[in-house]
């Protein structure tokens, strides 16, 4: 288990260096010229290579990648070249937004995505399962943006139950963060307020965001189910007298949670980067609305620290999943 | 008394391709006790005919078609299945083939047998016990069965176990309810020889020392004989003889059951040469007509197409299913 533990976190580091390469490579292939944006609208010829010099963008590009090594390991992302400020501590600010959104979006399409995934395989080809097929589909099939706009129109606009968008009322004062989770400070405060209007505004993005992850859950849980309660073990287990609850919860459910972990694993990856459409529709203040209006600038110091921080946050979670095998699977223990 | 008696019992699959007739009209008795073989080639529904004494068969596919399995006067078929888990381990528990998959590999040992005697107290509505009590229990099956370090062995994962502990590990889990009726199918073929012999063995004595009824389904000849007192021979679905083992094993009247045995090799006999039996098994979905063995057998007249042969009692407890079987002539 240590050696195994070993093994994945030197991958894990050699996938890092991979990662600082390649977002590098792209900040520099990119077609707009920085130091025009930083020297400003007016700038002279002279006042653009000034700030080509004050940046380091005159350097060789092998001087400038091991300046941007050095800055990382010491964390310092760099400088957003529209605004001035540390690309660090904006992102200290923009990220546990979108890690709450995440996070709140995952909560629901485990428990949605497991608990139906698990029924429809019960009920098989009865019209639940139908149903759940066809939520499924769609749920992969309708593009965030869309979906957004009409949960919008439908709650906020029609019905009037939620806020539109944003993450907290303009006249309320969340406080000082504590961690920037806005729904985690609210509790640790004990305020039930800011808590209760915090998750008005969160209910209708994390939605919209989930929902693809859910479907998925659910589809590949269902199959796995299926599979499952199939499976010899479980024909002997019944033979034996074991409860049908513990049969589904437990027996079965365990076997079929190890698929579904490898795509829980992959769909919290590619949530953190499908934040962006829906931070933008729901005007969440999150990396994702971060790296969208930074990329429009041309600023590229900002998308950088973005690709990289959403790149980390998908390897430790695939770190995670690879330790949690483990906890499933005592085969994986012994190996 | 007559623990278990199997009335006309007829079994079909519906498939994709169409409705296969797995059991064609099964008539069978177990009594308290007594030690049962089944013998018959892979896929003549043998294994498919044990699970229907606890209804495991899943349906759909599977679909009774007519009869009824009697166990204690009641008919299995038509219980609820809320009462159909009091007998499940209790009454009538299950040994089964291979014992690597039929253990869930996530589960500890200790937590597979928690759950079994836990599902069979709360199913005959029985106070809970605590599961210090509960592992108890468990550790005492396991020894009963000769695994050593009891304790131990609950904590550990199937995996960790060899394939002779593990059977010896199902059978304790079969053991947890007390039942009368013990059914295995083919709970050695899966394994080395020496561990078959220990498995038997063990089997043997457990049916003794608990005066078990046993079904023991199998395709070895050899392993019947030495484990059960009387012996079903079954050819795709069909029972074709039933007699004491001893009768059976020297004077065979079914022209099937006289192939089978002269399939087996004689070690005593090295000139013996085994012979096979011409053809292969008939496909379900379209059985023969009349009686089942009909297009393999040497002696098959216009009778065995057209009419399905019932089983005859021929001699004292020896009973044949073919048209030209004699009391007279034991046999063609």
């Amino acid at each position: 288990m240590f050696a195994y533990l070993l093994r994945r976190f030197a991958l894990a580091g050699l996938m890092l260096f991979g990662l600082i390469c390649l977002t590098f490579v792209i900040a520099n292939v990119a077609p707009s010229d920085p130091a025009v944006l930083a020297a400003g609208p007016d700038a002279g010829k002279a006042q653009i290579e000034q700030a080509r010099r004050e940046y380091g963008l005159d350097k060789p590009l092998p001087v400038q990648f091991l300046r941007y090594v050095g800055d990382l390991a010491r964390g310092d992302f760099g400088r957003s070249i529209a605004t001035g400020r540390p690309v660090g501590s904006d992102l200290a600010r923009y990220f546990p937004a979108t890690l709450e959104l995440c996070i709140v979006a995952m909560t629901i399409g485990l428990v949605v995505g497991i608990s139906l995934g698990m029924l429809s395989a019960l009920f098989k080809d009865q019209w639940l399962d139908h149903l759940t097929r066809i939520f499924a589909v769609s749920g992969i099939a309708l593009p965030p943006f869309w979906f957004g706009l009409l949960l919008q129109l439908g709650f906020a606009v029609w019905l009037g139950w939620l806020p539109t968008s944003g993450r907290i009322g303009v006249s309320t004062d969340p406080g000082d963060p504590i961690t920037g989770m806005l729904l985690v400070d609210a509790l640790l405060r004990g305020d039930g307020a800011l808590f209760w209007q915090g998750l008005s505004y969160i209910v209708l993005p994390a939605l919209v965001l989930s929902l693809p992850c859910l479907a998925s859950i659910l589809r590949v849980n269902r199959s796995e189910m299926v599979e499952a309660l199939r499976a010899d073990y479980i024909t002997s287990a019944r033979a034996h007298g074991v409860s049908r609850w513990r049969l589904v919860t437990v027996h079965a459910l365990k076997n079929a949670m190890i698929p579904t972990l490898a795509i829980i694993g992959l769909r919290w990856g590619w949530m953190m980067s499908s934040t962006v459409l829906v931070e933008t529709v729901f005007d969440w203040p999150g990396i994702g609305l971060y790296a969208v209006s930074s990329a429009i600038a041309g600023d590229f110091k900002p998308v950088m620290g973005v690709t990289l921080i959403v790149g980390l946050n998908f390897m430790l979670v695939n770190l995670v999943v690879d330790l949690l095998y483990g906890v499933l699977d005592p085969r994986l223990r012994d190996a | 008394m007559t623990l278990v008696e199997i009335r006309d019992y007829r079994l079909a699959f519906d498939t994709f391709d169409g409705t296969l007739h797995v059991l064609d009209g099964i008539d069978l008795a177990l009594e308290a006790g007594q030690t049962l073989g089944i013998v018959g080639e892979t896929g003549c529904g043998k294994s498919v005919l044990a699970r229907s004494l606890l209804r495991l068969n899943e349906s759909p596919p599977a679909r009774v078609v007519s009869g009824a399995i009697l166990f204690e006067g009641q008919d299995v078929l038509a219980l609820p299945e809320r009462a159909m888990r009091r007998l499940r381990g209790r009454r009538i528990a299950m040994v089964f083939q291979d014992p690597a998959s039929y253990l869930n590999p996530l589960l500890s040992i200790g937590t597979q047998m928690e759950d079994a005697i836990r599902g069979q107290e709360s199913a005959a509505g029985e106070a809970k016990r605590p599961r210090r009590a509960i592992r108890d229990h468990a550790a005492g099956l396991l020894a009963s069965v000769g695994l050593a370090e009891p304790h131990r062995l609950l904590d550990s994962h199937p995996h960790q176990l060899s394939g002779g502990m593990r059977q010896r590990v199902l059978i304790a889990m079969a053991l947890a309810g007390n039942p009368s009726v013990l059914v295995a199918d083919e709970p050695t073929t899966a394994l080395d020889v020496t561990v078959q012999a220990q498995v038997l063995a063990l089997i043997a004595g457990l049916v003794k020392e608990r005066g078990l009824a046993l079904m023991l389904i199998s395709h070895d000849l050899g392993v019947v004989a030495a484990s059960c007192a009387r012996v079903a021979v079954m050819y795709a679905g069909t029972v074709v003889e039933e007699a004491p083992t001893a009768a059976l094993l020297a004077n065979p009247r079914h022209p099937y059951a006289q192939g089978l045995i002269a399939a087996v090799p004689d070690i005593d006999n090295p000139a013996h040469k085994p012979r096979g039996i011409p053809g292969s098994i008939p496909n379900l979905l379209k059985p023969p007509t009349g009686c089942r063995f009909h297009p393999r057998c040497a002696l098959a007249t216009d009778i065995c197409r057209s009419t399905k042969p019932a089983l005859r009692e021929l001699a004292p407890a020896h009973r044949v299913a073919c048209h030209h079987a004699t009391p007279e002539h034991p046999g063609p």
